[in-house]
């Protein structure tokens, strides 16, 4: 994201801290969330290690000091 | 002692130790299921029989008809298990294999016969899939039999490593398991949820680390077909990313309990610990780990006798889940 890896930003919930991101990024909205708001198929969004899809998604509530992690979903093998 | 007619029947019926010596908690016991055990060392062997012999029952490969060739992508374990039942069968096995994997995965796919494709390290597993798709395509008489999407896949642990799992450990309450294929933990998932609903099932995956670099856009992402066959999103409970230092520091904890393994299931480790430390004081929870291999063939990481800043640099860059 214009080269920067690590940031801070503010929001109550997953959806708020895409939603921050997409407005300093407009670029990369189409990359992290669907028209619906959803979460692109291929992101995978954790916070603190946990995928959200199994805190809620974006509804997933964030606390100060979280660590947020984006990564996209690749495939593993042996396990 | 028994005894057997062929390594085949060797595949499975693992054991199962108690680890709870690592566990945080008191009340949380946590049981490891050894498929290092495996005759090729490990739980892709299951995989490996199951894909075989379906496809043999499809009648897509016949036993003891020459120059059959077969292609798969693989990070090393499926490709090494494979090359066993395909040397047993006489079957010529290509496998493309991301050239940042362990060189004793290498080795002994060379050791049971099978040829390998580099497919660029940079790409991991990602760019395996997408090079032995084009060489599927190109080759249409080769067969692929596709482990990410082959339903012969997760019906190997559906029918064997679930049923093993709750005979040995009724008590079960959550199983964490590593997701690659997502093989593991959509058959032995589905089939805990149908023999006891509550069980909890939870995927440990390794960071993507170095592979994002192979990545072009997300458009490259990759989800397993059978993970969406499977409805993984709805079977799992809880996903966690495990970082390289982690799964260092569980591989080499696991030493404690005399569990000598591969890096992978450090990783998982990591994440029963992580399952563990959600449990209330005073309830009490068996968690099922899985050990997918031992740790010969990571010696030459240095995993367990060098510096761990090192080990955890060398890591990033190779495949090991």
């Amino acid at each position: 994201m214009g080269g920067v890896s690590i940031m801070e930003v503010e929001g109550a919930t997953i959806g708020d801290v895409l939603g921050s991101l997409t407005v300093k990024y407009p670029a990369i909205k189409g990359q992290l969330l669907n028209d619906d708001g959803t979460l692109h198929r291929f992101l995978n969004v954790y916070i603190n290690d946990d995928d959200v899809r199994y805190l809620g998604g974006v509804e997933a509530p964030v606390a100060n000091e979280d660590e947020i992690t984006l990564l996209p979903a690749v495939a593993g093998g042996a396990a | 002692m028994a005894r057997y007619a062929s390594v085949l029947e060797l595949i499975g019926n693992t054991p199962v130790v108690d680890i709870s010596g690592l566990s945080p908690k008191p009340n949380v016991t946590i049981l490891a299921k050894l498929e290092g055990r495996n005759p090729a060392g490990s739980v892709k062997d299951r995989v490996a029989l199951s894909l075989i012999e379906a496809a043999e029952r499809d009648g897509v490969l016949i036993p003891g008809k020459p120059d059959q060739i077969l292609i798969e992508p693989s990070s090393g374990n499926t490709g090494i298990a494979l090359a066993m039942v395909c040397r047993l069968r006489g079957y010529h096995l290509k496998v493309v294999l991301p050239t940042n994997v362990s060189p004793e995965r290498k080795q002994l796919l060379l050791a049971f016969g099978a040829e390998i494709i580099d497919s660029p390290g940079s790409e991991g597993s990602n760019g395996a899939v997408r090079l032995a798709h084009v060489l599927a395509e190109e080759n249409p008489e080769w067969t692929f039999l596709y482990q990410y999407a082959n339903p012969a896949n997760p019906l190997a642990h559906y029918r064997t490593t679930g049923p093993e799992i709750l005979s040995d450990v009724p008590e079960i309450t959550h199983f964490v398991a590593g997701l690659g294929t997502s093989g593991t933990l959509m058959g032995v998932g589905k089939f805990l949820k149908e023999q006891k609903p509550g069980v909890q099932i939870w995927a440990v995956e390794p960071p993507s680390g170095e592979m994002v670099d192979g990545l072009r856009s997300l458009e490259d992402g990759y989800i397993p077909p059978i993970f969406t066959d499977n409805l993984g999103t709805e079977l799992l409970d809880r996903k966690v990313v495990v970082r390289p230092r982690e799964s260092i520091e569980w591989t080499r904890r696991l030493t404690e309990v005399g569990l000598f393994a591969g890096i992978s299931s450090g990783a998982i480790m990591a994440g029963a610990v992580k399952c563990a430390n959600l449990i209330p004081d005073g309830e009490t929870a068996t968690i099922v780990t899985i050990v997918c291999d031992d740790g010969w063939k990571y010696l030459s990481t240095g995993a367990w006798s060098d510096d761990i800043d090192d080990v955890v640099e060398r890591a990033k860059k190779i495949i090991y889940f």
